[in-house]
């Protein structure tokens, strides 16, 4: 067997529980209503130019870009609009989006639906990095960076490597590795057209060894594709951690600080390499998306592909209603998802998985005294040492916090998750680390 | 809990099993089969020695939490009777027991409980209640039983030197006392005077493997002790054999291999990093060997420890992991 390439510091090996990695992808019944909001991506929020009681179709822009980080929004569906107003998000918050009541399902004449496969033409750079930007793509591996922002390589900088993430070393989620295995076609002409917008000569896509038949699919796709390979990456959670990504396939290091390509790389997610195709050969703006929802009480866990907007309730109802002792409503997956407050909030671009945790594995074990047994810094994917870190934040101590590298953290977990006293030690360090990103933010602008 | 009420809480959602319950645990199933050479060894004076002194620590931690600190009782957490187990295995089988109560004591009260209790002591609890006891009662310290099984009474045993302290008085040379020395089979399954559960080790090493295997402990403590007694005294030994025991004697007599596996790596007195680790265990080797070979004492493993235990936060200060992205590599 080959050596299968890892990030080689820390890392931790939490249950797969990937029960819904059978299960084809099944295409959502349309919900009554959605709500799109206004903010799915980093950067400015996007302007609406849509008002209640006008009639969209689906794949009708109905907000602009709010600026050069910022990306249009789309309407996932044909209707009417109910209003514009502000709606809470999976954190609880009220945010401005946009109530669609669904009526039919007529789509906006230039969006190819068929399943055709189209092969790319002879696009230039600049009219890839146009539509993908006029279709709101955004990275859907969790980030929803914008992706035009991404393409658009920075004067002085050089991007050598395209680097697809499909390592989804997150428990429970299989969106990605459904795409693979039934659009792998897609997904290979989307990495060859981000290939050209990058000007790159190579592309390589990153999938965990645990999904041989997401190898398999994707090493036949791009067979015929000169420069794109695949690289079998070992399981071990966060693998698909960007900048731990980067250093299992190319044995760099992004700096402190930097960005990926500072070291020549630019990462996409594996679906975002899919939506990219259906951007620019299919003229479909990012309005749907793959969405696992799971959980080990759930009657029928499975990968579905909704409408953006679509309520949370709505899909786990599809799943099979939400099980008597849930506990846990979680958007995206165990590690890094977020908990939300209830079921009605709606699926966004950035939206990966809805995972159902039963009670008993929804309150955390009570902390007791840190033993030290440095376990923390073991796991660590960043060489940072979390017991000390989230010491400094508690007593808000945070110059020493910044001197110990708070601001490196990547926020995987991976120490709150091994420790043996469970002290919440990334709560303690996200609270220092935000002060301090704050701070050096504000440093940078002067 | 209200009937659908929600959990809303920042991720990670998932918690690894290990606990520190579960891995205290896991350190008295490896000590027990050195327990049970030492209770076919010494008889009636190894389940003695175990049973008081653990439950004297036990009790010493329940009353000090209950009527000194005033805080609910960590007893569950089964550190106190790992202490206890640990001491045990430091005494000789004969023990008065009077003075192992107070060594007890002196590990949980001065060890432990004075620094704030679990993950505050800068210095290992047994060890510290061994050295009192050595420091304050040397005789009965030192007094070894002969195995003997359970043919005879606790305290009415007889009495031999230690491998060590037969190397320590010896006038003549090496292989004078080498003469009344048990074999190399002997000191592997404990059939040699000594503390407790310090004797046999191959059923020490035995549990060494369980605990990597249970990923309790890292090799680095260990291996680095042993590795650096080994060489050290392995350059004594092949510059004059005469005048010097083997490296393999070293590694099997007293409390060597005893402190290397289950003292030295305690996790709230030793190193965070495995770098750390590695530069506290050769600090151990060094001390042991130089106090074995020039201190006054036959055997320097439980004061090695110690004063590495206090360099402990040193390390950590100049020992730190490798900062992500520190050197930029070009691959």
């Amino acid at each position: 067997m080959t050596m299968v390439k890892t990030f080689p510091r820390g890392g931790v090996h939490p249950p797969a529980c990937k029960i819904t990695a059978e299960s084809p992808i099944r295409t959502a019944p349309l919900p009554p209503e959605v709500i799109i909001p206004l903010s799915q991506h980093i950067g400015a929020p996007a302007t609406p130019i849509v008002k209640a009681g006008d009639k969209v179709l689906a794949g009708q822009c109905i907000a602009e870009a709010g600026g050069f980080v910022s990306a249009p929004v789309h309407s996932s569906v044909s209707g009417t609009v109910v209003k514009v107003d502000t709606f809470p998000d999976v954190s609880g918050y009220r945010r401005p989006a946009v109530q669609i009541k669904v009526e039919d399902d007529v789509w906006v004449d230039t969006v190819d639906r068929t399943p055709d496969l189209v092969c790319a033409s002879d696009l230039t750079p600049e009219e890839i990095i146009a539509s993908v930007r006029s279709a709101g793509v955004v990275g859907m591996g969790g980030a929803t960076f914008p992706l035009h922002v991404k393409l658009a390589v920075p004067p002085g900088k050089k991007a050598e490597l395209l680097l697809v993430n499909a390592a989804e070393c997150e428990p429970y989620l299989t969106c990605d590795h459904r795409v693979m295995l039934e659009h792998a076609a897609e997904v290979a002409a989307g990495v060859a057209l981000l290939v050209r917008a990058l000007q790159v000569e190579r592309a390589v896509i990153g999938i965990e060894s645990n999904k041989p038949d997401a190898i398999a699919a994707m090493s036949a796709a791009v067979a015929g594709r000169p420069g794109i390979s695949v690289e079998p990456l070992r399981v071990k959670y966060p693998q698909g951690g960007e900048k731990q990504l980067i250093k299992a396939i190319t044995g760099r290091e992004v700096p402190p600080g930097g960005l990926p390509v500072d070291v020549g790389v630019v990462p996409c997610n594996v679906g975002t390499a899919l939506a990219v195709y259906e951007a620019v050969l299919k003229h479909k703006p990012l309005v749907e998306r793959i969405v696992t929802v799971t959980g080990p009480a759930l009657a029928e866990p499975a990968n579905w592909k909704v409408r953006i907007g679509t309520p949370f309730s709505w899909l786990v109802n599809l799943s099979g209603g939400m099980p008597e002792d849930t506990g846990k409503i979680i958007s995206g997956g165990p590690m890094m998802g977020k908990a939300a407050p209830s079921l009605e909030v709606p699926v966004t671009k950035g939206t990966s998985g809805i995972l159902l945790l039963p009670a008993s594995q929804s309150l955390r074990r009570p902390a007791s005294p840190c033993i030290r047994c440095g376990r923390c810094v073991t796991v660590c994917p960043m060489g940072l040492e979390p017991y000390l870190l989230s010491k400094l934040s508690a007593l808000s101590r945070l110059d020493e916090a910044e001197q110990h590298h708070i601001a490196d953290c990547i926020e995987c977990g991976s120490c709150s998750y091994t420790c043996p006293s469970a002290r919440p030690l990334l709560d303690y360090i996200r609270l220092g680390k935000a002060v301090v990103m704050k701070k050096l933010r504000l440093q940078g602008r002067k | 809990m209200m009937k659908n009420s929600l959990v809303v809480a920042p991720s990670p959602h998932i918690h690894d099993a290990a606990s520190v319950p579960h891995l205290m645990r896991d350190v008295v199933i490896a000590l027990m089969p050195a327990f049970a050479v030492s209770v076919y060894r010494f008889g009636w004076g190894a389940l003695y020695v175990a049973a008081v002194s653990v439950a004297s620590c036990m009790l010493f931690e329940y009353l000090i939490q209950r009527f000194l600190l005033h805080r609910p009782s960590s007893l569950n957490d089964w550190s106190a009777v790992v202490t206890g187990l640990l001491l045990a295995f430091n005494v000789p089988s004969n023990l008065p027991p009077a003075i192992l109560v107070f060594g007890a004591l002196t590990a949980i009260g001065v060890g432990k409980m004075t620094f704030g209790g679990l993950g505050n002591n800068p210095f290992n609890p047994a060890l510290v209640g061994r050295v009192v006891l050595l420091i304050s009662f040397p005789v009965q310290m030192t007094t070894w039983p002969v195995p003997q099984g359970f043919s005879t009474g606790i305290f009415d045993a007889t009495t031999g030197a230690t491998a060590l302290g037969i190397l320590k008085e010896s006038t003549g040379t090496v292989q004078e006392a080498m003469a009344q020395m048990p074999s190399y089979l002997d000191m592997l399954t404990g059939r040699m005077g000594g503390s407790m559960g310090e004797t046999a080790a191959a059923a020490l090493l035995l549990g060494f493997v369980y605990l990597l295997v249970r990923r309790v402990i890292t090799w680095h403590i260990p291996v680095t002790i042993m590795a650096t007694v080994a060489v050290f005294t392995g350059i004594f030994w092949m510059a004059d054999s005469t005048q010097y025991a083997s490296p393999l004697f070293h590694l099997l007599s007293g409390g060597l291999i005893l402190g290397a596996v289950f003292m030295a790596t305690d996790y709230v007195t030793s190193p965070m990093t495995h770098a750390g680790m590695v530069v506290y265990g050769i600090g151990i080797g060094l001390i042991t060997v130089l106090i074995r070979m020039y201190g006054s004492y036959p055997e320097g493993m439980s004061f090695a420890i110690l004063i590495m235990n206090a360099m402990v936060p040193l390390i950590n200060l100049y020992i730190r992991p490798r900062r992500f992205g520190e050197e930029v590599k070009r691959g």
